[in-house]
């Protein structure tokens, strides 16, 4: 039953590389609800979470847990009173589809929030490869707006140099820059703009590492720090500080497994506070850091 | 509204003379709408105004309330506010037996205005408990409705206890449950029936507001508390007390720092409490706050309210402690339920505060009293503030019964709140 699970999932992500991996794991789960035989409400929602569990064992990203635990929210919100089991799993399927819906279109509502931020002339620092940024790069690129951009090349895994091949076919002047010389570029750049694995109580981000850096520098030198995240990532987590964040999101799913010593493994993402952010595009609408604690109560409860 | 007028009729005719007419008899009817709606500004803040001194003298000579004078030279920023000394208690103005108040509510108000019951928590039950005292001993006099009735009979109370000591906001809070709980008595409910209704309420409202809501905010703090880590608080919070000892149940390992300040010295009384569970304590005066705080991972505070501007209000020396620890990069994390969030906007000390008896500030070393004559030095003036205010910007986070939330979302609580009543 698992392997079934994970294989869906994995197969999901092949097909279509641009998907998030939030919402190829809503749609494993939306599979899974469907092929589900279970006999009552509970054991439906608990077999969810516990799908909702072995998908965050394969890919240990933020986005997945709290977009499957919002997925599983969202199908629950309604009135489950239906004498009927699979009357109530049809009507649970049908709000699983209008999620999947309303996220598949999340990208191109943040894209069309933000390109009106990047003026003609703009230099543009980003950090690392984020779907969403190149979204919104590629919106503002088809209104005919000139900009350049400075790409960090993010070890360790030199994410950075796919963002800049994918806006090199753009038409995009791009130029990659190493992850030690953002201090160095910053005072040519007019505006930052990254993408968020996930989106925290306080208004704070969880994304790769070197954005808390990023963060702080451009505070220093008094430049507008945006952040572009769909509404899936919004997660019920509250750092106090680096270290606070939870280990399971820290390192990689197969590191999780396979290291029992985890002082020796360098994290993968790191918390920026909402202090240091300007301003938060998202499929809500445009939000303050403040705001998001106020999307979060709506969101949630 | 008369510019858009003039703007639309271009014309002096007598339709613009009418339009005109109109819309000033408009902006006269709601300017007096918004002077009946606007609160006025309470009256335990405004003491150096002789007009509202007049009316509250009035007030409580109609109540049959002695009125308390004000002791000693008050500092001229803080004029404003009552000063009493605790030498001079309103029940020796007072005719005992009293007809007019309760016994139950004397007792309060003496245990409040000599400091034996003291902490927002603790003033709060020991006022519900009296309320439910003197609901039990009371009947309704004939051809009175218990809702009407009773309501008027708890104002001088709660007049009297005013004066004893200033309302707390949970306290305000709380007597505005009663009240609203009172008047939705039904008409047609029996007398004893409506007494048992009251006293459910009132236990229900101290067994969910301060009890669970104390185990809630445990249950998500002791999620922030990690072997190794080194707390500290300042003074005595009972729910700050509460949530270290079941962490140690739980078996976290840390250590805690008191830190404490005169004259109150409440930081004793949490010292004597977490030592007799076993844990590690240090004990430090506030003035050595910045060297003790280089060791400190995390500062757990105690809040008597919650402003909606997301401001704290607590005991004075609290918004010292954020800021150093700001300074320091140590996280600092207030602990509140939601009965103690109140609608009011502060954003200094000086405006709505509470004064406590100067005497108190004299301290007797080797036989000696310094200040002891400080009444005869014209020029000087002694302040020993009770409350000050932390703005949200020094605060990283708020553990409520609600969960965690940061501080500026004081308002959606709120709002949150007053969508579920």
């Amino acid at each position: 039953m698992e392997e079934c699970l994970v294989e869906y999932f994995r197969t999901q992500m092949r097909t279509d590389p641009d998907m998030a991996s939030a919402v190829a794991a809503i749609r494993t789960l939306l599979e899974f609800l469907r092929r589900d035989k279970g006999e009552t409400i509970l054991g439906l929602r608990e077999s969810l979470k516990w799908a909702t569990d072995c998908l965050t064992e394969v890919d240990s990203s933020v986005a997945v847990s709290s977009g499957g635990e919002l997925f599983l929210r969202f199908i629950s919100l309604t009135s489950l009173e239906h004498q009927d089991l699979s009357r109530c799993k049809k009507v649970m399927e049908e709000r699983g589809e209008l999620f999947l819906e309303k996220i598949s279109l999340s990208r191109t509502k943040v894209a069309k929030l933000c390109h009106t931020f990047i003026k003609d002339g703009a230099k543009i620092l980003t950090h690392s490869s984020s779907r969403v940024v190149l979204r919104v790069l590629e919106k503002a690129a088809a209104e005919k707006k000139r900009f350049t951009v400075y790409v960090t090349e993010s070890q360790p895994d030199t994410a950075g140099k796919q963002m800049a091949d994918a806006l090199r076919r753009l038409n995009v002047p791009v130029t990659v820059v190493l992850d030690a010389a953002v201090g160095y570029v910053l005072e040519k750049v007019d505006l930052v703009i990254v993408g968020a694995e996930g989106v925290v109580e306080s208004g704070g981000i969880i994304n790769k590492i070197g954005t808390y850096q990023m963060a702080v520098c451009s505070k220093a030198h008094n430049k507008p720090f945006y952040v572009v995240a769909e509404s899936f990532k919004f997660v019920r987590l509250y750092p106090l500080n680096q270290q606070d964040v939870p280990d399971r999101f820290k390192y990689k799913a197969d590191t999780l497994r396979t290291v029992s010593d985890l002082s020796d493994e360098h994290p993968m993402i790191d918390y920026t506070p909402p202090s240091l952010i300007t301003l938060l595009f998202t499929d809500l609408g445009v939000l303050t850091p403040s705001a998001v604690s106020d999307e979060l109560i709506k969101l949630y409860l | 509204g008369t510019s858009v007028v003039v703007y639309m009729v271009p014309q002096y005719s007598s339709i613009h003379i009418a339009a005109v007419v109109v819309s000033m008899f408009s902006t006269i009817i709601c300017g007096f709408l918004f002077l009946l709606v606007v609160k006025r500004l309470p009256e335990h803040v405004q003491v150096d105004d002789p007009a509202v001194v007049k009316r509250l003298a009035k007030k409580l000579e109609r109540q049959q309330i002695p009125l308390r004078s004000d002791y000693g030279y008050k500092v001229s920023l803080f004029s404003h506010l009552h000063q009493y000394s605790r030498k001079a208690p309103l029940t020796q103005l007072l005719s005992i037996p009293s007809t007019v108040i309760h016994p139950s509510i004397v007792r309060l108000g003496l245990q409040y205005s000599q400091g034996i019951v003291a902490g927002s928590n603790a003033r709060s039950v020991a006022l519900l408990h009296a309320f439910k005292q003197v609901i039990r001993d009371y009947t309704t006099p004939p051809n009175e409705e218990l809702s009407r009735d009773l309501v008027n009979k708890l104002k001088p109370y709660i007049s009297f206890l005013n004066q004893c000591r200033p309302l707390s906001a949970s306290m305000g809070n709380a007597i505005k449950y009663i009240k609203k709980e009172i008047s939705n008595i039904p008409s047609q409910c029996k007398e004893e029936e409506a007494k048992t209704k009251l006293l459910t309420c009132i236990d229900r409202y101290i067994e969910e507001k301060i009890v669970l809501a104390a185990k809630a905010i445990s249950k998500y703090a002791i999620e922030k508390i990690s072997d190794g880590d080194v707390i500290l608080v300042y003074g005595y919070s009972s729910l700050v007390n509460n949530i270290l000892c079941e962490a140690f149940e739980k078996s976290r390992k840390f250590r805690v720092i008191v830190v404490d300040s005169r004259p109150r010295l409440e930081g004793r009384e949490a010292l004597r409490r977490l030592v007799q569970r076993g844990i590690s304590c240090t004990y430090v005066l506030i003035s050595a706050l910045s060297y003790i705080l280089p060791e400190v991972s995390k500062v757990f505070l105690g809040a008597h309210a919650l402003l909606a501007n997301g401001y704290v209000m607590s005991r004075v020396g609290t918004s010292q402690i954020a800021l150093v620890a700001r300074t320091y990069n140590v996280p600092v994390l207030v602990c509140c339920e939601t009965y103690k969030f109140c609608e009011r906007v502060q954003t200094d000390s000086f405006v709505s505060n509470e004064l406590d008896d100067p005497d108190d500030l004299m301290v007797t070393r080797k036989g000696k009293t310094q200040l002891e004559n400080w009444q005869d030095v014209s020029s000087l003036g002694l302040l020993n503030l009770v409350y000050d205010v932390t703005p949200p910007d020094f605060v990283d986070l708020v553990i409520t019964d609600l969960g965690m939330i940061p501080c500026t979302s004081v308002p959606v609580v709120l709002r949150v709140k007053n969508l579920d009543q």
